[in-house]
């Protein structure tokens, strides 16, 4: 009998799943997901059970637990939107985090091969990226491409990747507009291509299917303050990737984008989605040029220096655009101080682990 | 300009011809060049009669018409690679479509036939979006869009000036690296076109390229030169070097530069070890001009691409002129060529063009 080989980073890797509705997704994911720590944050009424696949190995956090872990941080942790996931990221103990939706599912190849996404975001993961030079061929270090000519051979070693963007066939992640306009259209097209987003270049960040290395970036991580109570939503991910990326190129660290595809079942209701976008529609037009124009200082050599610095350009300046980005600014601070709070070394806080709930029946297979 | 509002009499295809015998290349190449008008220019230091077979609108320049219009001591500037270069000015076409004469059509996913030239048209007929990363990349192509997040003043994009294919089979990789993977064959077909986005630089192959004439040539250009320069693809970095200091020029202008699709079917020539010894200059010149071309600005005064290209031979001069000769060369080379694409060129370009 074949020996199989251990499922990759097994036990430096946390998936972490923002849920409202239910986790029947995870049995199509099983064959991928099953040797792997679940992290589910489950928004929403926190006395709705949510039940959890059998062999799964997860811990799962509702409103009570974040209230209780954060005390009055909890503020910070957006309630009735996606953006909770972040919750997820402070609490993991693991270097790598890969985060998707509920109703995100496994794609197919065009030869037919069923996907394993979590695979293909380690692969991109580990592997540096290059986000000073643009290489025609795309990611160098997959298999059976390379630099091309006239690629620098001193940016040949690359940087190390922070932050691996996965896409999405069937339902694209459209805007309420486009939506509504193109309500049939889908993403058919595979695209066999991963590549690091050029330094200085954003883009907009899809929380959907998205992994990265917590080590390098995790505090900068933060979804921001979204849904219930707040002016705006679906702008979550949006934000942390803006944040993310300025910080990434200030420290000199890559974001990919590509590979690997899940399969998008859910349309959301365009209405609903354009109530909650609306307003970022227009604050879009200020938000961009201020993260291309960031500024980070020299002296801001971490990462939650960075963050810290970066909450306050965004009171400075955005906070005129509309008081809700001097909330944010604090809820970004609030942020950062939650993770030192959790994640210092010296901190062995009852706080941490007590958020898991595990059913009974739930013990990992092996 | 719509794509749809594109003639078969706005397109020149220029190729060099490094090789006598181009039967069998034309042939391959038929069904998609037999429309258009061919320019050919052969390599000056090539001996040999051309052999082209029937049936091809075309035009033929040698070493003597090259002389004729440029000047015996500028004919330097036209041997080898660099021979397309003379092709791109004297046309007189909106676009221009090259190729290199080791290259064949290239099939896609499906088995079909790609047709470069309609791609590179669709390309650059369709706007570029150099200012944020659209995650489904080029939002114009059938079936994706912007996608949720990109801002909506930046949606209708700007003018591609620019189209940089592909190659399957001998991917253009530089010496060392087809050294150390001789069986290494590239049959990715990645079915994707994008911006490369403002300020990241590309090597620029010049392979597979096309270009809105005015807007581009002017920054396209044999500039610069490695001492044992030779008939091999890795040993040359004329189109590298043009590449990059078009690539700073379009961004300067607000011009949108495409890479991906469409790929060719590049075939094997020569030995990467014997192209070794002559490259590592290539090589080795790419490291000092990267912080270079990463920092150089142009003055705002600069709002045509011939000026632009004058700035940048000011710069080079300055800057890279002490590093090594071969940059002061390539400055000279600079300012001769726009002298030469404003005298025997078809007149000069504003960006935003037609």
């Amino acid at each position: 009998m074949a020996q199989l080989l251990s499922p990759p980073l097994k036990d430096d890797l946390d998936i972490v799943i923002p849920t409202i509705r239910n986790l029947d997704f995870l049995e199509m994911w099983r064959p991928f997901f099953q040797p792997y720590h679940l992290i589910i944050v489950q928004d929403g009424d926190p006395t709705k059970k949510i039940r959890v696949p059998e062999g799964f190995d997860y811990e799962l956090y509702n409103r009570n637990d974040v209230n209780r872990v954060l005390g009055p941080k909890a503020n910070c942790i957006s309630f009735k939107d996606s953006a909770c996931r972040c919750f997820g990221f402070l609490v993991s103990k693991k270097k790598y985090i890969f985060t998707i939706d509920d109703d995100c599912f496994v794609a197919k190849d065009p030869s037919g091969k069923e996907i394993n996404a979590l695979a293909q975001h380690i692969e991109n993961l580990l592997a540096p990226s290059t986000p000073f030079f643009f290489n025609t061929l795309y990611d160098p270090f997959r298999e059976g491409a390379d630099f091309v000519r006239g690629y620098p051979f001193s940016l040949r070693e690359g940087v190390p990747t922070a932050i691996s963007h996965g896409l999405w066939l069937n339902i694209p992640d459209y805007d309420a507009p486009t939506q509504l306009v193109k309500p049939r259209e889908r993403n058919t097209r595979y695209v066999d291509a991963v590549m690091a987003i050029p330094k200085g270049t954003l883009f907009p960040m899809c929380g959907m299917n998205l992994a990265f290395d917590r080590e390098l970036i995790g505090p900068a991580m933060y979804f921001g303050l979204m849904g219930d109570g707040q002016p705006i939503g679906r702008y979550d991910d949006m934000w942390a990737g803006w944040c993310a990326k300025v910080i990434c190129d200030h420290l000199k660290l890559g974001v990919k984008t590509g590979l690997p595809y899940i399969w998008h079942s859910k349309a959301s209701n365009p209405f609903v989605n354009l109530k909650k976008e609306y307003k970022g529609i227009y604050w879009q037009e200020d938000i961009i040029p201020f993260f291309q124009n960031v500024v980070l200082p020299k002296e801001c050599t971490t990462v939650q220096k960075c963050y810290i610095e970066l909450s306050k350009q965004v009171k400075e300046k955005l906070g005129p655009l509309d008081p809700y980005f001097q909330k944010l600014g604090d809820a970004m601070l609030t942020w950062i101080e939650a993770w030192e709070d959790i994640n210092s070394p010296a901190k062995t806080a009852p706080s941490q682990a007590n958020g898991a709930k595990k059913d009974e029946s739930s013990t990992k297979q092996k | 300009m719509n794509q749809e509002d594109i003639k078969d009499s706005d397109i020149d295809i220029v190729i060099g011809a490094l090789q006598p015998d181009l039967t069998s290349f034309l042939n391959e190449w038929r069904p998609v060049f037999s429309r258009f008008h061919l320019i050919i220019v052969k390599d000056p230091d090539l001996k040999e009669q051309l052999n082209i077979p029937e049936g091809f609108d075309h035009h033929v320049y040698t070493k003597p018409d090259i002389e004729k219009a440029v000047g015996a001591s500028s004919t330097i500037l036209f041997s080898g690679y660099s021979c397309r270069y003379f092709g791109y000015l004297v046309s007189k076409k909106k676009y221009i479509i090259s190729i290199d004469d080791d290259c064949l059509p290239a099939r896609d996913n499906e088995g079909n036939l790609v047709d470069p030239v309609a791609q590179h048209i669709t390309n650059l007929t369709t706007p570029a979006t150099p200012f944020f990363f659209n995650t489904l990349y080029d939002p114009f192509r059938d079936g994706a869009d912007f996608v949720r997040g990109y801002p909506f003043s930046l949606r209708s994009g700007v003018t591609c000036a620019l189209s940089c294919g592909l190659w399957l089979n001998l991917a253009d990789y530089d010496a060392p690296t087809q050294a150390l993977k001789p069986q290494q064959r590239n049959s990715q077909y990645v079915d994707l076109i994008m911006t490369v986005p403002a300020r990241a630089l590309l090597p620029v192959s010049g392979i597979n390229i096309a270009f809105e004439r005015e807007m581009v040539g002017p920054a396209l250009f044999p500039a610069l030169r490695l001492a044992r320069e030779g008939k091999l693809r890795w040993e040359t970095i004329e189109d590298i070097w043009s590449g990059m200091c078009a690539k700073v020029i379009c961004d300067h202008l607000g011009l949108g530069v495409k890479t991906g699709l469409p790929y060719v079917w590049r075939s094997a020539k020569g030995d990467p070890i014997e192209s070794l010894k002559k490259e590592w200059q290539g090589v080795k010149l790419m490291e000092e001009v990267v912080p270079f071309f990463q920092s150089v600005r142009l003055p705002r005064t600069a709002t045509t691409t011939e000026d632009c290209v004058a700035e940048m031979a000011k710069s080079v001069r300055e800057r890279l002129g002490s590093v090594d000769p071969v940059f002061n060369h390539a400055a000279d080379a600079m300012l001769q060529w726009v002298k030469l694409w404003k005298s025997v060129g078809s007149g000069s370009s504003t960006p935003g063009g037609a």
